[in-house]
């Protein structure tokens, strides 16, 4: 009986370890200009995902609005948005994980959509189903906001 | 063998790369000049110098099925259509000539002028709701699906009869509250994409979306025969599907709100020639 309640509570505690480092949408801190200082995760984003979840069409699809030198070699860039070339000179990883989740408080009225938000939208839906949303995940994990971090940081003129 | 010709006249075309610009001029059937690129409507102004034809953003192969009727695949449902005006239906014993004669006499001018203000019913009217509210009460008939084949083919007969003619839908009077309604849906962001038509069609129009070039999403072109799921498209399946794509709960073909839309819509092409049926990727 005690030797149950102990792993259970043991477990629990495991569990909560492991993701006490994950900030849920609702609770990240962005500074004045929409940066976002702290990692949503605790774990070093992984570039080479990163770049996956850019030019995959199912996950960050930013390929529809953005063009850059790195991904030349995939078909259709969008124009929408300006060319990433450089990004990670010009913009720190901080800035960059604010465009990402929520792209809104950085510029102003922006086409960009917000990653790492489940609120305030009008008409949600389900995912491309054309039916009301029942429950909302972000476009992207904690983790691909990080991965996508890691790869623009290593766009460099 | 008509696509055979298609591709034989594209080939020529492409290698000599005589529509290789935005600034091809569309005259169909060698004697219908379009009006595809005109100052915007004064309602618009503020936002738009020009308003412009969604074929002006298409590709050189795409321009060129409809410069001809013979090429172009939206024409076998205006033919079949044509029957349809013709046909009997429904507990009255009445075709759509029955009352209407000749359908390139009596619809001269329809599609141009429409949604609009039907007095008797106190209500904004489309066309499919027109066609519609004869079906029922003039033939006591089935209505036809709002989006359907065979309302798309229809809309297409009609329309045809207005070829070339100026896009002049009203939008004061007794419209204007739907219009403005209409217009609020047209800048109100929606899904978890958070874009209107105005964040594509409006500040976007011309940039490659992927591999889509963005137009001004105008309908003076509707029914639209698009290559993509080959068959004529009406105006509302069209608004369900951009809205869908902003990952949104999209709102129903017929509804007040795409009605709403479709008549602000159409008030934003005003002065572009109707097209219909345009053919788009
Ligand atoms: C619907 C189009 C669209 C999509 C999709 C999109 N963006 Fe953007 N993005 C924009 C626009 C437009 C801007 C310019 C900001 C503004 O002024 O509106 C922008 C700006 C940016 C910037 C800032 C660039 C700078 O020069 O400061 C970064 C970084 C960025 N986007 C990354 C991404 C990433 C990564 C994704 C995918 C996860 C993405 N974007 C998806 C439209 C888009
Ligand atoms: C029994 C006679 C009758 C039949 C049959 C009939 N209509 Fe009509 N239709 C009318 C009348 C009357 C009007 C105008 C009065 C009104 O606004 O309701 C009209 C109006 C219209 C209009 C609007 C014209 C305009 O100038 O705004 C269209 C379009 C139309 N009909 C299409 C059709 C089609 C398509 C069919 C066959 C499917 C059809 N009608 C069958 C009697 C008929
Ligand atoms: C994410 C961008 C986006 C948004 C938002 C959007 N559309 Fe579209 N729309 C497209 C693309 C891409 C096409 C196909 C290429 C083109 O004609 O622009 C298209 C096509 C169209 C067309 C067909 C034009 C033609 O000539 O055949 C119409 C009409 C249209 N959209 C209306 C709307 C309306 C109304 C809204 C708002 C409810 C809307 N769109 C929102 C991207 C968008």
């Amino acid at each position: 009986m005690r030797l149950t309640s102990l792993t259970v509570a043991a477990g629990l505690a495991l569990a909560s370890a492991s993701f006490a480092e994950t900030v849920a949408p609702g609770d990240v801190v962005f500074d004045e200009y929409g940066a976002v200082e702290a990692s949503l995760t605790g774990v070093a984003g992984d570039p080479a995902n990163g770049r996956s979840v850019i030019v995959s069409k199912k996950r960050g699809n930013c390929i529809a609005c953005h063009s850059a030198e790195a991904w030349a070699d995939e078909l259709f860039h969008g124009e929408v948005g300006p060319t990433l070339d450089g990004v990670g000179g010009y913009r720190s990883a901080a800035e960059l994980r604010g465009i990402l989740v929520n792209s809104k408080k950085t510029f102003e009225g922006t086409v960009m959509p917000a990653y790492y938000k489940v609120d305030g939208f009008n008409r949600p839906g389900d995912a491309y189903t054309g039916k009301a949303a029942k429950e909302l995940s972000p476009l992207l994990t904690a983790q691909e906001i990080e991965d996508v971090v890691a790869f623009l940081a290593s766009l460099q003129d | 063998m008509k696509i055979k010709a298609v591709t034989a006249i594209a080939a020529v075309l492409l290698s000599t790369s005589v529509f290789a610009d935005e600034d091809a001029e569309l005259v169909v059937n060698g004697e219908i000049e379009m009006v595809t690129k005109t100052a915007a409507p004064a309602h618009l102004s503020d936002a738009l110098d020009e308003v412009l034809s969604g074929w002006r953003f298409r590709s050189d192969e795409t321009q060129l099925m409809q410069m001809d009727d013979f090429d172009n695949p939206g024409m076998v449902a205006v033919d079949a259509a044509a029957e349809a005006w013709d046909a009997v239906e429904g507990s009255e014993g009445k075709s759509c000539a029955s009352c209407h004669g000749d359908v390139a006499d009596s619809m001269v001018g329809v599609r141009a002028v429409y949604p609009k203000w039907n007095d008797a019913a106190e209500e904004v009217r489309t066309l499919a709701m027109q066609i519609n509210d004869c079906r029922e009460n003039k033939m006591g008939a089935e209505k036809y699906g709002y989006t359907s084949g065979d309302m798309a083919a229809m809309e297409a007969l009609i329309s045809v009869q207005s070829r070339g003619m100026p896009v002049n839908v009203a939008i004061d009077g007794p419209v204007q509250a739907t219009w403005e309604a209409g217009k609020d849906l047209y800048y109100t962001r929606t899904g978890q994409l958070d874009l209107s038509c105005a964040s594509c069609h409006e500040q976007n129009y011309g940039n490659m979306i992927r591999a889509d070039h963005l137009s001004q999403g105008q309908i003076n072109g509707f029914p639209v025969y698009r290559l993509k799921n080959a068959k004529l498209n009406t105006a509302h399946a069209r608004f369900k599907g951009c809205v869908r794509d902003t990952r949104a709960e999209t709102f129903k073909p017929g509804s007040a709100e795409f009605i709403a839309l479709e008549l602000y819509v159409a008030s934003r092409g005003n002065g572009l020639s109707v097209e219909a049926p345009s053919v788009r990727n």
